[in-house]
């Protein structure tokens, strides 16, 4: 992406992202209330974030790859299984990736 | 801010903690954003505007990955926009709560996210849950920007990001934004998912495509439960 297409991309965004949040303040509570419309925007989050693991895994570019990414975000998992705060759980995962890289795995 | 006022009772005094710890904890990964935003292409500027404005990690966490692997423009603002939604529902719990008007309105709009929802909701009375939302929010906004501004500047200097493993640091991230939403059954069959989806459609399509089709899979499936489960003991805590 160009300069200005990120630009375009980070205002834009930022501009809808805000915009959500203001409507949950502003808007009457009782439609957003309704038990499946809670339920599928919870799964939406659910689904977003599960596909951004694996596309953030095995993804390069329009390529699976396998490399040193997978067993640093299985090292996450132990990590978030013992309860470890975010910050060591995304630490954890970039330092086996750079130990592994370091000893020789793509 | 509250924090200069002397505290009085252990609840007030807890929940200023909670809020301290929250902010300090959630700021320090601003770290990783900034350092992948530089990583991915953005300039410093672009990563701090991205996170004084939009203010919501998993959306900025998103844009960052999908800008970074090529993706288009369009499929970079729909999953951070989507991935925005929840805190629209976020809203609508708080709003009752907080009972403000005009500017802090916005305000209060600006600052809602995972982390102040959630020392908020957490409160047993509604001054405690206005002090948790307040102090929450404020920290995490001052702490979250300094820490991507450090990141990025330090993202600048470091050069090759896989020899960091920052790459891997991204992976981490949402993994751990996505672990406390798999409570129920329904929401780890929908990231069982979610992950095939994405993982067949990679070479198939352009980036950012098979994370918008994961969600419409979501879409799908959260509307025909809610018809299967329509009687009203069917759990759905994951909305807070």
């Amino acid at each position: 992406m160009s300069p200005t297409t990120i630009w375009v991309t980070v205002l834009a965004a930022s501009a809808g992202c805000l915009a959500l949040k203001l409507a949950g303040h502003v808007v009457p509570g009782t439609w957003a209330a309704h038990p499946r419309v809670a339920r599928t925007a919870a799964l939406v989050t659910v689904a977003l974030l599960a596909a951004l693991v694996a596309v953030q895994t095995v993804a390069s570019g329009r390529e699976l790859v396998i490399d040193a990414r997978l067993p640093a975000l299985a090292v996450a998992a132990v990590a978030l299984v013992l309860r470890a705060p975010f910050i060591v759980v995304v630490v954890l995962a970039a330092l086996t990736a750079a130990l592994l890289r370091a000893a020789g795995m793509p | 801010m509250p924090s200069a006022r002397p505290t009085t009772t252990p609840d007030e005094r807890a929940v200023v903690r909670q809020a301290l710890s929250v902010s300090v904890a959630t700021g320090l990964y601003g770290i990783s954003l900034g350092a992948l935003a530089v990583v991915a292409g953005l300039s410093v500027w672009q990563a701090v505007v991205l996170s004084l404005f939009m203010f919501s990690g998993g959306s900025q966490f998103a844009l960052v990955g999908i800008v970074g692997t090529g993706g288009s423009a369009a499929s970079a603002i729909a999953t951070a926009g989507l991935l925005g939604v929840r805190n629209g529902f976020y809203g609508v719990q708080l709003s009752p709560l907080l009972a403000v008007r005009s500017w802090r309105r916005v305000l209060a709009a600006h600052l809602t996210i995972d982390e102040s929802t959630a020392v908020a909701t957490a409160q047993p009375t509604v001054r405690l849950a206005r002090v948790g939302f307040w102090l929450t929010g404020a920290g995490v906004f001052v702490l979250w920007n300094a820490f991507v501004l450090a990141g990025a500047l330090a993202g600048n200097a470091l050069g090759d990001p896989k020899r960091y493993g920052l790459d891997a640091a991204a992976s981490a991230a949402f993994l751990a934004l996505l672990w406390p939403r798999l409570r129920t059954a329904l929401a780890r069959y929908v990231a069982t998912g979610a992950v095939v989806v994405a993982v067949v459609l990679t070479p198939a399509v352009p980036s950012g495509v098979p994370v918008l089709v994961a969600a419409v899979l979501a879409v799908v499936v959260g509307w025909w439960t809610a018809r299967e489960h329509a009687h009203p003991d069917a759990e759905d805590g994951e909305a807070r």
